[in-house]
């Protein structure tokens, strides 16, 4: 007989493995990329622009080309977004039509990043004839993060309690004066999260701005939105992959500064969902 | 007054709800406007079947067999990795784990899933590739079992994400009901709760594997990107995505080879599309 208690021990320890597997690997390339990062990072390496075909000096550029990208993205997708959100909470009846959008958020959400990279090229750069620029870049990245926004605007403002808006209702607000004074208000914490989330996975994003906006090297910062500008990942990707010889401490540094930013970021949205949980009111 | 700026504002908020219809209608149909156009000159057949991908040569020969293969082979070795691994890595932070540990696990998921890809590249660049290389004593680490062992772990927080979802939505009536009877806690588990969450589990999969066959930058970093059918899992490959990314750059706007990349991009977009369709369909099969 087979002792139904063993074999629960040995199939527990297995699922602690498969979870070890992942969670492990993780915490290791955080460490290396720290460990071995930190040492590149230093004020010049901050504020300098690359130097010697990118073998030495900064990688300012790039932090402020990718700064100006995901302000642009979040000033485009944001208003739509949460106006999008909106509707699907408090406008939205359970209908086909409500169906359809939330199947198009969703594989919205599932475009490969490079498909998104495609669609910017053709109607940004090409039809629009904004050439390569950051205005390109912005608004390819502001269609990618849009399911993001909307989803977690949406999560948010669902969340606020129903009685809130009858109360509101039957003291003679509109529907419109109801959603604008008293639904947003409560919701702003979980837009925010949104608009954050939203904010880190534009910054990390290669594939969208490869053939929108990305300059491969130029030490000038762009003057104006319809100029071309480095970006952080894309720069990790061709100190990677395309310039033989850089010294491993600048690739290494790299990664350190675009993947603190990402997590910064995600950390932020991370705190003010806890706290916005802890002091919810109902 | 009041009632003309509601009109409006309402209108707006409407319109705004129909964008992400329209973005997704507008992204197919650039891409049809820009892809359709290589069918001018080579058959459907030829184009998906052909064996030879040598856009620049004279005449061009554009077949993406062996991308298409590679693309398979790459999210195949993924899928074998990754799905038993996240499975059960969502079965333990649902049930298993002690309380306070599972907060912690989570955001270790979470963390995985922030990290940007061309970041998981430079890492697999410099980590996994040597180790391919040296464990199989190849000429070259950069190959499809690499690129198949990095893409799982991008697979994974959606995984273990999604399951543990289906999971969590189990009614605890039915696990109780196992209990109740005499089983172990892992019988529940297996014979109970893992049959109902099911469909939830296979859409955590679907989903999972979608991102995997649309991921650009690590898979174009670490596969080698050799345009030929591949023999082996041990032998560089290019995938759909990588083949987009790294030609488009030199493709000239208007020329055959842009068209072509634009139908590799339709090809895609309709991958996607099916997958995240059919898994929508299975998490919400109880509506």
């Amino acid at each position: 007989m087979k002792n139904p208690h063993r074999i629960q021990r040995i199939a527990f320890f297995f699922l602690f493995l498969a979870t070890l597997l992942i969670v492990v690997p993780v915490g290791l390339i955080v460490v290396v990329i720290i460990q071995k990062g930190l040492p590149a990072i230093n004020w010049q390496f901050l504020s300098d622009v690359p130097r010697q075909g990118m073998r030495a000096g900064g990688i300012f550029p790039a932090i402020v080309g990718t700064l100006y990208l995901i302000a642009g993205a979040l000033a485009f997708a944001l208003p739509i977004g949460i106006l999008a959100a909106i509707y699907l909470s408090e406008y939205a009846k359970g209908n086909f039509l409500t169906r359809i959008i939330k199947l198009a958020i969703v594989n919205l959400a599932g475009v490969p990043s490079v498909v998104y990279g495609l669609f910017g090229l053709a109607l940004f750069v090409v039809f629009f004839k904004f050439g390569a620029s950051i205005l390109s870049g912005s608004l390819t990245l502001g269609i990618m993060i849009l399911p993001i926004i909307i989803t977690t605007s949406r999560e948010a403002l669902e969340s606020v309690p129903q009685s809130f808006r009858e109360a509101s209702l039957s003291l003679g607000a509109s529907k419109w004066q109801t959603v604008r004074h008293i639904v947003l208000p409560n919701a702003i914490p979980g837009i925010l999260t949104g608009a954050i989330l939203g904010l880190g996975r534009a910054a990390g994003e290669t594939a969208p701005i490869l053939f929108t906006v990305a300059a491969f090297y130029l030490p000038q910062l762009p003057k104006s939105i319809f100029d071309q500008a480095m970006a952080l990942p894309y720069h990790l990707y061709v100190i990677s992959t395309q310039v033989p010889n850089v010294d491993e401490k600048i690739r290494y540094g790299t990664a350190l500064v675009l993947l603190v930013m990402v997590l910064f970021m995600n950390l932020v949205a991370i705190i003010i969902r806890y706290k916005f949980r802890k002091k919810k009111k109902w | 007054m009041r009632k003309i700026k509601e009109f409006f504002i309402e209108k707006l908020i409407l319109i705004c709800g129909l964008a992400s219809i329209f973005f997704v209608i507008l992204i197919f149909l650039f891409l049809l406007k820009e892809g359709l156009a290589v069918f001018k000159t080579v058959l459907p057949s030829n184009f998906l079947f052909g064996s030879k991908w040598y856009p620049i040569s004279e005449p061009a020969q554009l077949g993406i067999l062996p991308l298409i293969l590679g693309s398979l082979l790459v999210t195949i070795g993924a899928a074998i990795i990754s799905i038993p691994i996240g499975v059960a890595c969502a079965i333990y932070i649902a049930e298993v784990a002690p309380a306070k540990f599972k907060e912690i696990l989570k955001a270790g998921i979470e963390l995985l899933a922030a990290i940007p890809s061309v970041v998981l590249g430079f890492i697999g660049m410099v980590t996994l590739v040597p180790w391919v290389k040296a464990i199989f004593k190849l000429p070259t680490g950069l190959t499809a079992l690499s690129g198949s062992i990095m893409l799982a772990f991008m697979a994974m927080p959606t995984i273990v994400s999604i399951a543990e979802d289906a999971l969590y939505s189990i009614p605890k009536t039915y696990k109780e009901g196992a209990l109740a009877l005499g089983a172990t806690h892992w019988q529940a588990i297996w014979r109970v709760m893992l049959p109902a969450a099911s469909s939830g589990i296979l859409a955590a999969v679907m989903l999972g594997l979608g991102r995997v066959i649309g991921e650009t930058m690590a898979v174009m970093m670490i596969t080698g990107n050799s345009a030929v059918i591949p023999q082996s899992i041990l032998q560089p490959v290019r995938t759909l995505t990588a083949t987009i990314a790294a030609e488009m750059g030199e493709a000239v706007v208007g020329s055959e080879h842009y068209f072509a990349l634009f139908t590799i991009g339709i090809v895609l977009f309709i991958l996607s599309f099916a997958v995240n369709v059919t898994a929508d369909l299975f998490l919400h099969k109880k509506e």
